[in-house]
């Protein structure tokens, strides 16, 4: 079960570093969304796997399972969730606002525009 | 325990709370709310210096758990002394946003902007590594927020970058958090330490690689090379009270920085012990001499002072790196007058582009600014403190790091470094200077508009620490000494923060 898992956060991080290097602002989101995948999956392990024990005092217990990384992964789900919402909506505004959904905003035609704004701005 | 440490992280929660819901009432209601909220705070951090000047470490467990179970915040000289910069910023910056209109182009700034204090605060305050992650976030989003206000095309592209690589930088401090976890088997700072100095042989790698990845986190947020690049668009292209009081952004990583890695791989760490040193020097010399290039290369003021801000990161990480009480006292003033300063300097830039109309902030010859004469000495004094120049605080700060380089191995390259970078930095802002208010168009006519006479006050209430801090150099450098003893013994933070006793409740 361990390789499984290790392999599964290897590929998750993988996938979401290579993703999150592509010049369109919606890979870079999925790049985003799978390193959230990994590193929760990752935070999860830290606690070690343990099947079928319980997370809290139980005097007939042969063992503990840590209920302290289920609590971390959980706010950092609850975080990763809200700045995706963010980044996607960030992305949908840069797309209208640029013209184009590339991360640089850049453009042929719209490079020599940028410059005439830079120094307005 | 005492409850103190609380209210600073608290109060500015509160606050938002009630300014989301006070957004029905008008912009006005939400001001004046905002800023006695703002001044309360303020006044109350100011008392909190006085209260952690007696070297005794006030730890508040949350919800009455004992360390190292539950989160605890801290309140000592260091943590006191950031949570009273960020609040005089944010007065500054506030009064400046307001009096210039800057809150009228967006909905919601006064709730953003109590959510970013309520984030800088409990940064500085917790004493729990996972915590300060949250706090971390709670600042990021905040940031994100008041960093796209107001809009535009520039604003927008820098703002995208920002985020993106901030949330690259959390994935990663949660892999270091998570790795650090489970092999420490401790998420509070204090017990933390206690586990890496006892740590067996065979984990020491692990420990390392989860501590220098941190110090890539933290060094994200305090934009140290070479993860500096996101820096100069997004604070030129910001609005100018946000990129004010985003001058302690950087700080935060820095102050985490110190923190953790000061109190994890202390003195006390063993083999761990001084893991990050060496990264800090290398990476500050980089910093400040590409920090220098660029200001030098700047075609706009607001990236020009962005460049400053980096300049003054670099300088910080050199002071830090020596990992000296002196060393560090001398960053600890060089901190605060560098980030009251480049807020100043990004609020003086705005009024230099009101004054300049069409011109913008394009370092160009452009017609004569309307109260020219004031502006300019605003800049040169400015400029003098910032290129660290006698007779005001950029001298003193960069003087006490240098003295206590004095004793380091690499002390030639530290002096090289700091002494040619200043002479850059010198030499940008000089030519800037005489670009932006000698070399006018008399012809040409003016579209420019006078300063806001409500916006000055901020700008020279900043502008007076430089003075201020040489004139009572002598108070504040014992003080700073005495905080930077504090920050070096890690063994009375440790012991300080897990004998907390819990509060009995009344029968």
């Amino acid at each position: 079960m361990e390789l499984v898992i290790a392999l599964a956060i290897g590929v998750l991080t993988a996938g979401g570093v290579f993703l999150s290097l592509r010049g369109h602002t919606f890979p870079v989101v999925l790049g985003l969304t799978l390193l959230s995948y990994a590193v929760n999956l990752f935070l999860f392990v830290m606690g070690r796997l343990a099947i079928g024990l319980p997370p809290i005092l139980d005097p007939a217990a042969s063992g503990y399972t840590d209920p302290l990384p289920q609590a971390l992964v959980l706010t950092a789900i609850v975080i990763a969730f809200g700045m995706t919402a963010f980044v996607i909506v960030l992305a949908l505004r840069a797309k209208s606002e640029l013209g184009n959904d590339h991360v640089d905003g850049l453009h042929s035609e719209a490079a020599g525009q940028e410059r005439r704004e830079e120094g307005h701005a | 325990m005492s409850t103190l440490a609380a209210w600073p992280v608290l109060l500015p929660l509160i606050t938002g709370f009630i300014l989301l819901f006070a957004a029905r009432g008008g912009l006005r209601l939400a001001r004046i709310i905002n800023l006695i909220s703002v001044l309360g705070v303020t006044a109350l951090a100011l008392a909190l210096i006085g209260v952690a000047s007696d070297d005794v470490h006030r730890v508040y467990a949350l919800g009455n758990w004992v360390p190292p179970f539950g989160i605890v915040l801290v309140l000592d000289r260091l943590s006191a002394l950031m949570v009273g910069l960020t609040m005089l910023l944010a007065l500054a910056s506030l009064v400046y946003a307001i009096a210039t209109d800057v809150d009228t182009r967006g909905p919601h700034f006064h709730v953003l902007f109590q959510l970013q204090l309520f984030g800088l605060n409990g940064a500085f305050l917790t004493g729990d590594v996972f915590n300060l992650f949250v706090f971390f976030e709670v600042l990021l989003l905040a940031s994100y927020g008041l960093l796209l206000h107001g809009g535009g095309r520039l604003r927008t592209k820098a703002g995208l970058h920002y985020v993106v690589i901030n949330l690259v930088g959390s994935t990663l401090f949660l892999f270091a958090v998570g790795a650090l976890y489970g092999v420490l088997g401790s998420l509070n700072l204090a017990d933390m330490a206690q586990r890496v100095a006892a740590a067996p042989a065979e984990n020491h790698g692990l420990i390392a690689a989860a501590g220098l990845l941190l110090l890539v986190v933290f060094g994200i947020k305090a934009a140290a090379f070479p993860l500096y690049l996101w820096l100069p668009a997004a604070y030129a292209g910001t609005s100018a009270p946000i990129a004010a009081l985003f001058a302690i952004m950087t700080k935060v990583g820095l102050y985490a920085i110190v923190r953790v890695h000061g109190t994890l791989f202390g003195p006390e760490a063993g083999a761990l012990a001084g893991l990050i040193s060496p990264w800090l020097a290398v990476s500050g010399w980089i910093t400040l001499g590409l920090a220098a290039l660029g200001g030098l290369a700047a075609t706009r003021l607001r990236v020009q002072i962005a460049y400053l801000v980096l300049a003054s990161i670099g300088t910080l990480l050199i002071g830090f790196g020596l990992a000296t009480p002196k060393a560090s006292a001398g960053a600890l003033y060089y901190l605060i007058h560098s980030t009251l300063l480049a807020a100043a300097f990004f609020l003086l830039a705005d009024l230099i582009v009101r004054a300049r109309g069409e011109d913008g902030d394009r370092l160009e010859p452009g017609a004569a600014m309307p109260n020219g004469v004031l502006l300019g000495a605003l800049f040169f004094g400015l400029a003098i403190a910032l290129a660290g120049m006698p007779p005001l605080s950029g001298f003193f700060g960069k003087l006490l790091i240098l003295h206590a380089a004095l004793d380091d191995a690499q002390m030639a390259v530290h002096y090289a470094v700091i002494l040619l970078s200043s002479f850059v930095i010198i030499v940008a802002l000089a030519k800037s200077g005489s670009t932006l208010f000698y070399q006018t168009q008399a012809e040409a006519p003016s579209t420019g508009l006078p300063p806001q006479k409500a916006a000055l006050p901020a700008v020279l209430g900043l502008l007076l620490a430089a003075p201020l801090m040489v004139v009572l150099a002598q108070p504040l450098t014992a003080w700073l000494e005495a905080t930077a003893l504090q920050l070096h013994d890690t063994r009375g933070y440790v012991n300080a923060v897990l004998a907390t006793p819990a509060v009995q409740s009344a029968p």
